[in-house]
């Protein structure tokens, strides 16, 4: 199943450090929130992703499993 | 608001279609219908006796047969959120969302202060059919006389000896983001009323961490019905993909503005015809409420109430707000304020809604002063994208979604004010009702 960026926008505080290290995927908006790319992460980024969301200062950058429909 | 119910029949009692009434059917001018009242007119409650070999959850399948979605404004299909609820582990809890914080709304406060009994049947059919035991109706502070009146009725049915499981009342705090499941959730575990992040998903674990039904009051008044004249019956009026009645609430220069209840699929012209008529030219109408959109005066001849006509208009009935702006208020004064509105309504939770909210607003200001350069539109439309879907609600989308239609509608009144400044009627313009106190979501 594919894997996906998601932010809990709730817990976000515009640290920025998500679009610094995958920018491949994610970029900040003029308030400094991130804009993600919401396609399946590509299996080459995968391990920058993880990074990525262990960095982030509130645990707020996600990866989810696409959730079985129904 | 006022918190008088302004729940005027139509003139002459006549419905605008056949076999309508369903909910509002004998509704008191004043006062609540009596327990004694109520069973005559809609009969006992059919709650499963043991001969019954089916069990309780067979109304959950005559639910899904009549194709009852939720009216809370997503229309989500009842039956779907029932056995979601009710397949989760552990015993559900049932919530009443009657707490109706969109200004243009009347509907679930009418429900609660004159047919108290529907709304509890409801509840409590809904709770049986998913093995819940415990019900809570929350109503918003403000909404008093709902609460006294559901008190009250209560009390009646007590003597019934069945009202089981039982049903609390809580007052919920004044606001228009605690119409948001999670955040009424969140009030009701103690939190702060502001709504939470999924997953977990509330039918999963919502109150005391226990799977939660949520759902509005008129919904759960239909299931009363249904509950008792079948599904068949209850497609007997509405369209295929939209089947049975809805509460509409009407505003706007019409002769009597209040709670209808209409058909899906009805004509607008017949509901405003129910309504007494219009008493001035609409230069547009308010559909689904202030996370609605707009459609424009000269097509709304054409206009039938139902998601599947509306759709092409870009609108939806969502909470079955009707609202007709009339020709004499400015619409860009209207919507700035409304704008404003909704960005304060953020729960300041999530950057991209309190910003963007913000900003938009605050462009649509400056461009109503005329102090805002021409390039408005494009700023507007970068703003919109930068907001819309980026909340853990769906607030910032349906503020987004109301700015966008009036973009499209007002076109021209708001290139007009961007060039020339405030018009005549601008100062006066105060069609769109607001809460008189700025009501903010706010900690518990």
């Amino acid at each position: 199943m594919a894997e996906r960026l998601r932010v809990n926008p709730i817990a976000c505080e515009a640290h920025g450090m998500c679009a610094e290290l995958l920018p491949e995927m994610i970029s900040l908006d003029e308030w400094g929130y991130p804009i993600i790319d919401e396609h399946p992460i590509p299996p080459e980024l995968a391990e920058l992703a993880r990074r990525a969301a262990q960095a982030c200062p509130t645990f707020a950058l996600l990866i989810q499993r696409d959730r079985p429909r129904g | 608001m006022s918190s008088a119910p302004t729940f005027e029949a139509a003139p002459g009692g006549r419905a605008p279609v056949a076999r309508l009434p369903r909910l509002l059917d004998g509704v008191p001018a004043q006062g609540a219908m009596s327990l004694r009242t109520h069973l005559n007119t809609h009969g006992e409650l059919p709650l499963p006796g043991r001969r019954d070999r089916r069990g309780p959850d067979a109304l959950i399948d005559q639910i899904e047969q009549a194709g009852l979605s939720g009216r809370g404004g997503a229309s989500f299909p009842m039956a779907r959120k029932m056995r979601a609820v009710s397949g989760a582990r552990g015993k559900p809890i049932v919530v009443v969302n009657a707490t109706e914080g969109e200004p243009a709304s009347l509907k679930d406060r009418t429900l609660l202060e004159t047919l108290p009994h529907l709304v509890l049947d409801g509840a409590v059919l809904a709770a049986r059919a998913i093995g819940a035991e415990e019900v809570i109706l929350c109503v918003c502070e403000s909404a008093g006389a709902g609460l006294e009146r559901c008190a009250q009725a209560q009390s009646e049915r007590s003597r019934l000896g069945n009202e089981w499981p039982r049903v609390v009342l809580t007052a919920a705090p004044e606001g228009y983001i605690i119409g948001h499941e999670s955040a009424l959730v969140s009030h009701l575990n103690g939190k702060p009323a502001k709504p939470t992040f999924s997953p977990p998903m509330l039918f999963e674990r919502g109150v005391r961490r226990r799977p939660t039904l949520v759902n509005n009051a008129e919904t759960l008044a239909h299931v009363a019905l249904i509950a008792r004249h079948g599904p068949r019956w209850f497609r007997e009026l509405g369209i295929a993909g939209q089947p049975g009645s809805t509460l509409v609430t009407l505003s706007g220069p019409v002769a009597y503005p209040g709670v209808y209840e209409i058909e899906y699929g009805a004509s607008l012209t017949s509901l405003l015809e129910a309504a007494g008529g219009t008493t001035a030219a609409s230069r547009a109408a308010l559909f689904g409420g202030y996370a609605g959109g707009w459609v424009d005066g000269h097509l709304l001849s054409g206009v039938a109430l139902s998601d599947e006509h509306l759709a092409p208009h870009g609108v939806s009935l969502g909470a079955g707000v009707v609202l007709l702006l009339s020709e004499s208020a400015c619409p860009v004064a209207e919507i700035v304020r409304v704008a404003r509105w909704l960005a304060r309504q953020s729960a300041g939770q999530c950057g991209p809604c309190v910003h963007g909210l913000d900003s938009i607003a605050g462009t649509l200001e400056q461009l109503a002063d005329g102090t805002r350069d021409r390039h408005y539109s494009q700023r507007l439309a970068e703003l919109v994208a930068l907001t819309a879907k980026r909340g853990a609600c769906s607030h910032p989308d349906g503020a987004v979604r109301f700015v966008t239609s009036a973009l499209r509608v007002f076109e021209h009144e708001l290139a007009d004010h961007a060039r020339h400044g405030p018009c005549d009627a601008c100062a006066s313009s105060r069609e769109m009702p607001l809460p008189a106190r700025a009501s903010r979501a706010r900690a518990a």
